[in-house]
């Protein structure tokens, strides 16, 4: 072959030139970013708990898991309740047993028969995805099969997820699962499908008490954002810097 | 309605991924189970070996350590045979394994593990392009030897090696000496990206900060400390099983009165030594960035300590301070620092080395999800044994043996064409 090493490199060079010209017209978009233009960009959803209005009934987490098709019985969920007791001497029953699905009717926390003259005190406190600003789940996904949509609420492509489980380690409020019978991953999307067509999520719609409720923060005479501007709110872990967006309302240092 | 129909046709096939290996204790978070499984501790422990394997034969190749020569062309033949197996486990742990490939096509790169594939390749380029370079004049003398056979077993060997050569049959000494050159550069690259390929595995870990086992900015430098140490251990250990085995043999036949045979000397003390040398030189490393990462994460004390110390001085204590410390890395260290070496010692050493690597890399998997992210109950991770469906083989005791086990078939494959352990 009649090619000598600096005609090689010339032609190399001359394709890459050609080529590049061309090929600078298309832009390399991850699912992620196609996604992520859906949405309104004029709303920011957030969520605001009352715990002082939790009776813990789990009304909100059977609502979830016939809204939004996760197997009833199998013990992972999209939102459940905690509940919390905690005793004279510092100590702290905490239990959430099938997500507080069925009610806190068992006064046994685990093993533990609680005597009641020793409680100091005790509440319920309901948990779901905190659609965090800066999302630890988005960033770890490898293939951008998860994706905060413009109104600030993060969803998973269940056709393009590989269930590598990562974002599911990576969330530090163990929200995330493998979806049993999907095989992806599987959250809380703050009942996307209602809440864009104007309806309030299952669990807000079915908890009898006003302990859950959903906003948007961009508007300021939204009941929901005047609360989380004018009263004091609190987050979950905020240590981890994801800007959680789900407020609560009486929130105690033993929270976890 | 919909959901009842999901729920009675799913009802047989309803798997919660990680139930039937997860007890918890007291309070964890309704999701949490052991999501990373047997799987992910075989992920960084095999691209450990492959990395390791590789810097071993580098060290001759770059460094010119010429105590090496006999052990790095086998090991640079061995890191290929393992390349395959790193990407195994992941496939065996993904819950979508066919779609394992969207990796490649959409990654997404602030996450750690988008550059997997793009690492993975580049690596495979190298380790195979010097592997090419190694064994060129080996591929033609082969065409020539081969040429006008009869034989359908000559007749394909022919062919094959015929497209090894890539149609360059030029063995004169400038060509030759251009060859060593290339494989120079090239296992110059090869550690950085070996090493980098590995590092980043520990990456992946240790920028988990939901889970405060694993972060650590101590992780990749650990993980590649102890992924030379694994990969130097199994390089030494396969190349004395392989050549004592081929003087037995030869002893065996000799004694059934083949006189043709010769006796040949099995592994070499001299180069065994050599290299346990420089796997006492980064287990040493690796033993002193994690104590390091023991003893400031004690020290600083922070919000998960309370429940860290109890994972690590209670539950995973046998685990971590007897199994891992103590059987694997403080034992074989006297064993391979006592004065008066046997091949036979060294053996046993090194497969305490290995050991030790694989309970590391438990502890560092299974250890960070032994506790729940609420920092207020524990999680068992007990491994399938004896599977009853596909899931629990996949990531059972199995799955783990069947990730193992492949890289020595496959060597023993590539061994036939590239031989690593007779050509000079």
């Amino acid at each position: 072959m009649s090619c000598s090493r600096r005609d090689f490199l010339k032609n190399t060079f001359k394709t890459t030139l050609a080529s590049a010209l061309p090929l600078s017209a298309f832009r390399m978009l991850s699912p992620a970013e196609v996604k992520a233009y859906t949405g309104d960009s004029s709303i920011r959803w957030v969520f605001l708990v009352d715990t002082k209005k939790c009776v813990g009934c789990g009304l909100c987490v059977k609502a979830c898991k016939l809204e939004n098709e996760v197997p009833y019985d199998p013990p992972v969920t999209r939102t459940w309740v905690e509940r919390y007791v905690l005793m004279k001497n510092g100590q702290a029953h905490i239990d959430s047993a099938f997500g507080g699905r069925d009610g806190f009717t068992e006064s046994k926390i685990g093993e533990n028969e609680i005597p009641t003259d020793q409680i100091a005190k005790g509440f319920f406190v309901p948990k779901l995805c905190n659609q965090c600003m800066k999302p630890a789940c988005v960033q770890v996904c490898p293939v951008g099969a998860t994706y905060q949509t413009l109104d600030g609420v993060v969803l998973v492509d269940r056709k393009w997820c590989i269930g590598c489980g990562y974002c599911i380690m990576a969330c530090p409020y163990g929200m995330r699962f493998f979806h049993p019978v999907y095989k992806v991953a599987e959250k809380c999307t703050f009942c996307y499908h209602r809440i864009t067509k104007g309806l309030k999520t299952a669990c807000v719609q079915a908890c009898p008490f006003g302990a859950r409720r959903i906003g948007n923060l961009k508007d300021p005479n939204d009941p929901v954002t005047k609360v989380i501007m004018d009263e004091r709110v609190a987050v979950l872990k905020d240590e981890y810097g994801t800007k959680p967006q789900v407020y609560y309302i009486g929130l105690d240092t033993n929270v976890r | 309605m919909a959901v009842e129909h999901i729920v009675t046709q799913g009802a047989e096939h309803l798997f919660v991924h990680g139930l039937d290996w997860t007890t918890k204790e007291l309070f964890t978070y309704p999701n949490e189970f052991i999501y990373w499984s047997i799987q992910i501790v075989m992920y960084p422990y095999m691209t450990g070996l492959v990395a390791g394997a590789f810097v071993l034969s580098s060290l001759y190749h770059v460094f010119g350590q010429q105590d090496l020569k006999t052990i790095a062309r086998f090991s640079l033949v061995f890191s290929l045979a393992l390349l395959p197996v790193a990407m195994m486990p992941l496939q065996y742990h993904l819950q979508q394994p066919f779609r394992g490939m969207n990796v490649m096509f959409t990654p997404h790169f602030t996450s750690a593990i988008a550059a997997f594939g793009i690492v993975f390749s580049t690596y495979a380029v190298i380790v195979l392009s010097e592997i090419w370079f190694v064994y060129r004049t080996y591929f033609v003398d082969q065409v020539h030897a081969l040429k006008g056979k009869d034989g359908a077993k000559n007749r394909f060997m022919y062919i094959l090696y015929l497209i090894l050569t890539l149609g360059a049959f030029d063995t004169s000494y400038e060509a030759v000496v251009k060859d060593k050159k290339a494989v120079k550069i090239l296992a110059g690259i090869g550690i950085p990206v070996a090493c980098f390929l590995h590092g980043y595995a520990g990456f992946i870990f240790g920028s988990v900060k939901a889970n405060a086992l694993w972060m650590s900015p101590l992780m990749p430098v650990i993980f590649i400390m102890s992924a030379v140490v694994s990969g130097i251990a199994l390089c030494m250990l396969t190349y004395i099983i392989i050549m004592e085995f081929k003087k037995w043999s030869a002893i065996i036949a000799k004694g059934k009165g083949d006189e043709s045979v010769q006796v040949i000397a099995g592994a070499e003390l001299d180069v065994i030594t050599k290299t346990s040398r420089y796997l006492l030189g980064f287990l040493v490393a690796a033993i002193s960035l994690e104590l390091l990462d023991l003893i400031f994460r004690g020290y600083t004390a922070m919000k998960s300590w309370d429940i860290l110390r109890t994972v690590m001085y209670g539950k995973d204590f046998i685990n971590i301070f007897v199994l891992q410390y103590t059987l694997g890395n403080l034992v074989p260290f006297i064993m391979l620092l006592l004065p008066g070496i046997t091949i036979r010692r060294v053996f046993f050493a090194l497969i305490f080395v290995l050991f030790g690597v694989f309970m590391m890399r438990w502890n560092v998997v299974i250890g960070g999800q032994a506790f729940s992210l609420s920092f207020a109950g524990y999680m068992h991770y007990h491994l399938p044994i004896i599977p009853h469906n596909l899931e629990t083989y996949k990531e059972g005791l199995f799955g783990a043996l069947t990730v193992a086990a492949t890289p020595f078939v496959l060597f023993w494959f590539i061994n036939k064409v590239t031989p690593s352990l007779e050509y000079k």
